[in-house]
């Protein structure tokens, strides 16, 4: 299957090691993965703060750079519920009939990693080895936009040598919210207070996500509490094998 | 909503709210035990989503012919022997309760809880024309004593413990029992004395309503302690304010909305007390009856294509309840007396989004949806919450300079183009040696400051992904 990778601009600028691991796990799989390079940003954070008008051309350039492929695989649900939940109607706000023809061809074939690897490849064991003490924190938008459902869990139940911990109050948010964070530091800060105490209640070494966004934010909170607990997307983990370790 | 003229906008007062260790332990533990038992409450009944979107479809279509059924509703009051009066907004509303009062030759009335009036600020209206208004809900009785504001739709004194309460009436309650404890049972008896004699002497009642039925003219309230039961029997006069978008067509829609409301609201399978009406009953009950109808920014909010679902609202509060942001703030930073989530999203569509408290309730939320997904009428608040921010930014548009817009604006240039992304991440990985220690930055300048409070940033990597496949896999791949 010929799969476009859409990078999202998060990863591509601050955690290239997680698209590198979205990579190495689909040729594991033995597909062919390509990285469209007029790809930028889904445009997300924008039309959330009420730029709508400036996410539009972020919307053309995603369907331009991604016309054409089986499937685009993103290690983001919330840049994938972006594209399928909320491009109709941009499309239709902008009043470009061209790009909601576009969004209509491209964004049902836009997967978040999670739900491509067991939806539409089907598969759960994906060959990986992680021999660690791991929690899984089911992010907002993964959970109650894409509704991708137990597939990152069955993912990690399956990779060998992996110590899987439930997270206490797992579906509640962790503050991030985008801009919200930095509109309203304090209840951002108060929430994700609660999430980091769950996490470092499970004993586990690593937290595990499918949005490197929530991560970036619990993580951050960890490390500022030097709490020796790391974080790391399910493609990072999914990604390792015993020759890479 | 005049009495919340010149809040300080949402993270203001959320920064002080979520420093109240009392507070925070209040919420904290009233939500989590409400959240358990609605989830509760709700798995017993297998058509629960067949329910909800049958509630959002009756809602829907009454909202779309709101003129013929509010036209049926006041010919079937009027049948009836009722009076309707339509108030444009909060002052009119008021003004029509003040003048009927006095017609009635009373100086005081007994409440039931109405969210309709504390959205009109009735009391202080009344206050001001020299006519008291005595809150009989324990709750908000318990608010108007405390010379406090409500801080919850269903639970008023939620920002209460039961000591802060005991206090309270210790204080302020002239006919306290001596030796009061804060027994609830025992501060609920202190209560119900204390209202007893106010129900009995009562002239005017005044109500609001949770649902209005077209075809008989008929109003329904539903509670839990028999003070509304009380309000709208006793009193010679009753004035019910209701929106007009409490509106139903007929009781067959009623018995969705009974299954609904008090299993989301309460976690009840069925609620104590319902009360309906319809005019006057020669011989029984109230022999003067009034329903004011309410607009009050609710034609502009039918008007907002996106915004207009928060008109389906049957005031559950079951999205304060499960909010990670209404937990750690309470309802006063929101405001209005519609607080969290469904507030966030009906006082900028009652209000506008022009005064500072406004313009800054659409963005006190993550979007996580956790509202959305308790919301018995199917309100996709994320999305009015979306919808509303671009009001405010549009706006604002073209008027005064804005440093977020400047903001947005150029980083929406770089990130529609990968030349000048690629030139960012450039000058990020350079910028990044300069501030990071071991991957990881302790300190942003503004606007960003607020992250780095209390959490650290990652430091970009000296080389992008997309540099990294330019190098690896060639720039054509």
């Amino acid at each position: 299957m010929r799969i476009g990778l859409f990078v999202t601009c998060l990863t591509d600028t601050l955690f290239p090691t997680t698209g590198q691991a979205v990579v190495a796990v689909l040729e594991r799989l033995g597909h062919q993965v390509a990285f469209p390079p007029a790809q930028t940003c889904c445009g997300q954070m924008h039309f959330n703060t009420g730029y709508r008008r400036e996410a539009v051309p972020m919307a053309r350039g995603f369907t331009a750079a991604f016309a054409g492929y089986e499937a685009v695989v993103t290690p983001s649900a919330s840049c994938a519920s972006m594209i399928r939940e909320y491009f109709p109607a941009l499309a239709i706000e902008a009043r470009d009939p061209g790009l909601a023809r576009a969004v209509a061809e491209v964004a049902p074939r836009t997967h978040e990693l999670s739900e491509f690897l067991t939806g539409v490849l089907g598969m759960t064991d994906v060959g990986a080895y992680f021999p660690h003490r791991v929690t899984y924190h089911p992010s907002c938008h993964s959970l109650r936009m894409l509704r991708v459902g137990d597939a990152p869990l069955r993912l990690l139940r399956a990779v060998r040598g992996l110590d899987l911990a439930d997270l206490p109050e797992a579906e509640v948010c962790c503050g991030f919210g985008g801009t919200f964070a930095v509109k309203n530091p304090d209840v951002s800060a108060a929430i994700c207070a609660d999430k980091v105490a769950a996490v470092r209640q499970t004993g586990a070494e690593v937290l595990c996500a499918a949005d490197n966004s929530c991560l970036m934010h619990i993580g951050g909170a960890l490390d500022r509490q030097r709490s020796g607990v790391a974080v790391m997307h399910l493609a990072e983990i999914l990604a390792r094998t015993e020759d890479t370790r | 909503m005049p009495t919340y003229l010149g809040m300080p906008p949402f993270p203001v007062a959320a920064r002080a709210a979520v420093a109240d260790s009392q507070l925070r332990a209040n919420l904290a533990h009233a939500t989590h035990t409400i959240r358990a038992k609605r989830a509760g409450a709700v798995a017993e009944l297998a058509d629960w989503e067949q329910l909800r979107q049958a509630a959002k479809a009756i809602k829907d279509h009454t909202l779309a012919h709101l003129d013929t059924y509010l036209l049926r509703l006041e010919a079937n009051v009027t049948r009836a022997g009722g009076h309707v009066h339509w108030a444009a907004d909060a002052d009119e509303a008021n003004a029509i309760v003040a003048g009927l009062v006095r017609a009635a030759g009373a100086d005081g009335v007994v409440k039931v809880k109405s969210m309709a009036t504390q959205e009109t600020g009735l009391n202080e209206a009344l206050a001001a024309d020299g006519i008291s208004a005595l809150e009989t809900d324990l709750a908000e009785l318990i608010v108007q004593l405390g010379h406090d504001r409500p801080s919850h739709i269903l639970v008023p004194a939620i920002h209460k413990n039961r000591a802060e309460i005991r206090e309270i009436f210790r204080t302020q309650m002239p006919d306290a029992p001596a030796g009061l404890t804060d027994d609830p049972a025992a501060l609920a008896a202190a209560a119900r004395a204390h209202l007893r004699q106010a129900f009995l002497s009562a002239d005017v009642g005044v109500s609001g309503a949770n649902f209005a039925i077209a075809e008989t003219g008929s109003l329904v309230v539903v509670e839990s302690e028999g003070n509304g039961r009380m309000c709208v029997t006793l009193p010679r006069t009753l004035i019910s304010v209701v929106g007009i978008e409490k509106i139903l067509p007929s009781w067959r829609d009623l018995e969705v909305f009974l299954a609904l409301l008090p299993r989301s609201s309460t976690a009840e399978r069925m609620n104590p007390y319902t009360s309906t009406w319809t005019g006057i009953t020669p011989g029984d009950g109230p022999q003067d009856f009034h329903l004011v109808l309410l607009d009050n920014g609710r034609t502009s909010a039918l008007a907002d294509q996106t915004g207009r679902q928060a008109l389906r609202c049957i005031r559950c509060s079951a999205c304060l309840n499960v909010c990670p942001v209404y937990e750690r703030t309470g309802g006063h930073a929101y405001g209005s007396p519609y607080p969290g989530p469904i507030g966030a999203i009906i006082s900028p569509l009652l209000r506008g989004v022009t005064s500072p408290v406004d313009a800054s309730l659409p963005y006190a939320s993550t979007l996580c949806g956790a509202c959305y997904e308790v919301c018995p009428v199917a309100i996709n608040i994320p999305e009015a919450l979306v919808h509303l921010r671009a009001k405010v930014v549009d706006a604002k548009r073209e008027k005064t300079f804005s440093p977020e817009r400047t903001i947005f604006q150029l980083s929406g240039r770089v990130l529609r183009s990968p030349r000048l992304l690629a030139s960012a991440q450039r000058a990020a990985a350079r910028g990044s040696k300069l501030v990071a220690r071991s991957g990881r930055i302790r300190r942003l300048p503004p606007p960003l400051n607020g992250w780095t409070e209390t959490r650290d940033a990652p430091a970009p990597p000296p080389e992008s992904f997309r540099a990294w496949w330019a190098r690896t896999r060639g720039p054509r791949s």
